[in-house]
């Protein structure tokens, strides 16, 4: 059993946690140790939230490592920017392309990177970097916030892992009225990925 | 079968397993959820005081009565409840009695990066340190018969990265069975044990030096302090989420795991230190474990390799190890080219949020403001930066006293929230009052404890547990303190308030301003976000300053992110030339 490790980073209100909470019940439900951290501020909303989550035989820490993970989750570019130094040469990065500005380009003191400015900063160490446009399609399917259900379909397809596993622990984790419109965001997300 | 749990579900669920039936807190991140969930399980008394001493003595009665109780709290919160810890070690008590407390290494929501590893060591209590969420279940119960078996209260220390981590956690698949009924306790008159007057205190001062040797002499053989036998070239020493980091680096190392980290097993240590080449001890904060085995003679590194400060990972770990040449260094990854400007997202008052229309009349005041702990807090960041002092909880209104009778001519006001008032601000509101001040004290009242996530307080009207109850009117508070300067004011309401504020600083007496305005992101109260007529936007800059994350800089006006704003209307307030209409 290889270990893999995730790190998701979006931006406070995106449903990080959520869609970290999901990935981890995944990882037990196919057999694997797991562990999860969440990494964020004192900021409710509109503040960086990141959560390292970690599938093995047996895992010790429930941090990632820098320069060790498998799977970069990017909810927002400016936030999967900020953690090339943790990807390990042949990871994969999955970024959802949407921008949400910090309050200092807001005001017009700072800069939002480029997306080619983002995509070669990754790439430093990741060996590929996956554009999802993931609210796009969680906005046509009525809401913004499943984005995360959206990124996690997409990332099922190179995860691997039987799909009756991931539907079945979405089915548990999100409200009971929202079940088939997070079942379709989930198929909409695989369905990006080709 | 296994569940994954945050470590503070798990204190939760292994206090009530081993049979705590009152639990006591005040929140504060990281600890908060522990009462949280508690307080949802069947058949149990849980309450938010109004402070952490209240939270431990009420504990204390509870454990003095026969019945288990917790009390958790953050790393701070001790500070406030010491007192109570020292004479409840004194006193010890009838039935078991767990402190969680949680330390907050790197401060990712605190004022202070304090080790509490060393209130055991000067309170003369043992504590335990879990490593991950199984090990916060099986602690607690380890805690609670061990404060029965030695007759003492059991601090037991988490950190942010195990109170928030998720671990899997063994849970029967029934779910956690219903509680026994419950005999209604019969109290034991024992003053001689209970009552710590000087003559009783010399007898029970002994008796807790007997009781820590006793426990350091238990702790050679319990069963949390263990060899895991390895490469004897590096013993490893350490405890809590450190060991699973410590693990990741050195996976061949001999480690000695600790459990409890006061006090010791000296001989488990001693037989350990001979078997290995060097003794590293990996420790966050403070070196407490490594001074304690300086002291027992054993050369051990530690802080000579890794930092005082701040919280560790396995990145951290490696890199100090790898630099004192302790582990080889990994493959040089291919470098990142740095310079790429990735502007970061502070925290900020929400749209919406009555602190930012109090600060906005405060700064225009041009006021000096002794400030508290809480969201409003960010009052003193930029471009607000209407806050100039902030220390710990209740600090605001005694540090304004303190400048104002040293003289200082500025007008003064200390600011603090609610929640913070009923914490520590009621016994300096007093002081002002007696001792002839004349500070303005400003409550800023949004009706919850929003910092650490929207917990009731006394001022709310309902329980942890979800009861309707009285609700403390800090208007009546302060007007039956002998206050008679009162007044209550919306922040929106940003004329009058500045009126107000006027009147109270010109009169001469002390006084009392409740800025009230419930908390928007607890409330979810929104209305229709206002449009900037871009031809009436002459681009001045005020609407900005007021820190409003919807507001936004375009080329030569502001426009508002219509998806952020909370349609609150103060930046329709501050517009000088009423290019931002109300809709
Ligand atoms: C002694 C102590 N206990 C707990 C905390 C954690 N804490 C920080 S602010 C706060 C409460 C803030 O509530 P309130 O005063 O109502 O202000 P709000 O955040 O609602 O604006 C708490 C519990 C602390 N810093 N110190």
């Amino acid at each position: 059993m290889t270990k893999i490790d995730f790190l998701m980073a979006g931006v406070g209100g995106q449903g990080t946690i959520l869609a970290s909470n999901i990935l981890a019940e995944v990882g037990l439900q196919l057999g694997y140790d797991v562990k999860k951290a969440e990494v964020h501020g004192m900021a409710q909303r509109g503040g960086q939230v990141d959560s390292h989550v970690r599938w093995g035989e047996h895992v010790h820490s429930p941090l990632v490592e820098e320069n060790s993970v498998d799977y970069l989750i990017g909810f927002e570019m400016l936030e999967a920017a900020r953690f090339p130094h943790f990807m390990k040469q042949g990871s994969v990065a999955v970024v959802n392309d949407y921008r949400i500005n910090p309050p200092l380009v807001n005001l017009g003191k700072a800069r939002y990177p480029s997306k080619e400015e983002i995509e070669s900063l990754l790439l430093a160490r990741a060996g590929k970097v996956l554009w999802v446009d993931g609210t796009g399609i969680a906005k046509e399917l009525g809401n913004p916030a499943m984005v995360g259900v959206v990124l996690l379909g997409f990332l099922s397809t190179l995860v691997g892992g039987d799909q009756e596993a991931w539907l079945a622990v979405i089915e548990r984790m999100v409200p009971p009225k929202f079940v088939d419109l997070n079942k379709e965001a989930f198929a909409a997300g695989r369905k990006a990925a080709g | 079968m296994k569940k994954l749990m945050t470590g503070n579900e798990a204190f939760a669920y292994g206090a009530y397993l081993s049979g705590v039936r009152v639990a006591a807190a005040y929140p504060g991140t990281p600890s908060s959820e522990i009462l949280d969930n508690f307080s949802r399980y069947p058949g149990v008394f849980a309450e938010w005081s109004p402070n952490e001493k209240v939270s431990l003595d009420v504990a204390i009665g509870a454990a003095y009565a026969g019945t288990r109780a917790m009390c958790s709290m953050k790393h701070v919160g001790l500070n406030v409840a010491a007192d109570s810890l020292f004479y409840a070690v004194y006193t010890g008590l009838k039935s078991g009695l767990v402190i969680v407390c949680a330390d907050d290494p790197d401060m990712h929501s605190s004022q202070n990066e304090q080790d509490n590893r060393n209130y055991a060591k000067f309170a003369k209590c043992p504590m335990l340190e879990p490593s991950d969420s199984e090990e916060a279940k099986r602690f607690v119960g380890l805690a609670l018969e061990m404060s029965e078996a030695f007759d003492t209260p059991v601090l037991v220390r988490s950190v942010t990265r195990l109170s928030h981590s998720s671990t899997p956690v063994e849970v029967t698949a029934e779910g956690p069975p219903p509680p026994p009924p419950a005999e209604p306790p019969l109290y034991e008159r024992n003053a001689p044990k209970f009552v710590m007057v000087p003559s009783n205190a010399r007898r029970r001062h002994p008796v807790v030096e007997e009781r820590i040797k006793a426990l350091a002499a238990h702790a050679e053989s319990m069963p949390i302090n263990y060899i895991e036998p390895g490469d004897d070239k590096i013993g490893i020493v350490s405890a809590g989420v450190n060991y699973h980091y410590a693990k990741e680096v050195f996976p061949h190392a001999t480690f000695l795991k600790l459990g409890m980290v006061y006090p010791l097993p000296e001989k488990l240590i001693r037989e350990f230190a001979a078997r290995a080449e060097t003794v590293l001890v990996v420790e966050e904060l403070d070196p407490f474990l490594e001074e304690q085995l300086r002291l027992m003679g054993i050369p051990a590194r530690g802080k000579d390799v890794f930092p005082m400060l701040g919280e560790f990972s396995p990145s951290l770990i490696r890199r100090c190890a790898v630099k004192a040449g302790l582990v080889a260094a990994p493959e040089t990854p291919p470098e990142i080219k740095t310079g790429l400007e990735r502007p970061i997202r502070p925290p900020m008052l929400c749209p919406g949020c009555g602190h930012r229309a109090l600060f906005h009349v405060l700064g225009e005041a041009g006021v000096l403001v002794t400030g508290d702990i809480g969201c409003y807090t960010l009052g003193w960041a930029p471009p607000i930066s209407a806050m100039h002092t902030t220390g710990c909880m209740g600090a605001s209104i005694g540090v304004a006293h303190g400048i104002d009778k040293a003289g200082v001519k500025d007008d003064v006001v200390a600011v603090l929230g609610d929640s913070t008032f009923l914490h520590s601000g009621v016994h300096p509101l007093i002081d002002v009052l007696y001792n002839k001040g004349v500070t303005t004290t400003i409550i800023s009242d949004n009706n919850a404890t929003a910092m650490t996530g929207f917990q009731e307080h006394p001022g709310t009207g309902k329980t942890v547990q979800n009861q309707t109850t009285a609700a403390v009117d800090p208007e009546k508070l302060a007007r039956g303190i002998g206050f008679n300067k009162v007044d209550v004011c919306d922040p929106f309401d940003i004329d009058r308030m500045a009126e107000i504020l006027q009147d109270h600083l010109q009169s001469g007496e002390p006084s009392v301003i409740i800025s009230r305005h419930p908390c928007a992101l607890n409330t979810k109260e929104k209305y229709t976000p206002p449009v900037i007529d871009p031809e009436l936007c002459i681009n001045c800059g005020l609407c900005l300053d007021i820190g409003c994350s919807p507001l936004v800089q375009e080329e030569d006006y502001v426009r508002i992110d219509t998806l952020l704003c909370n349609g609150c209307g103060l930046c329709v307030k501050v517009c000088p030339n009423e290019a931002i209409i109300k809709q």
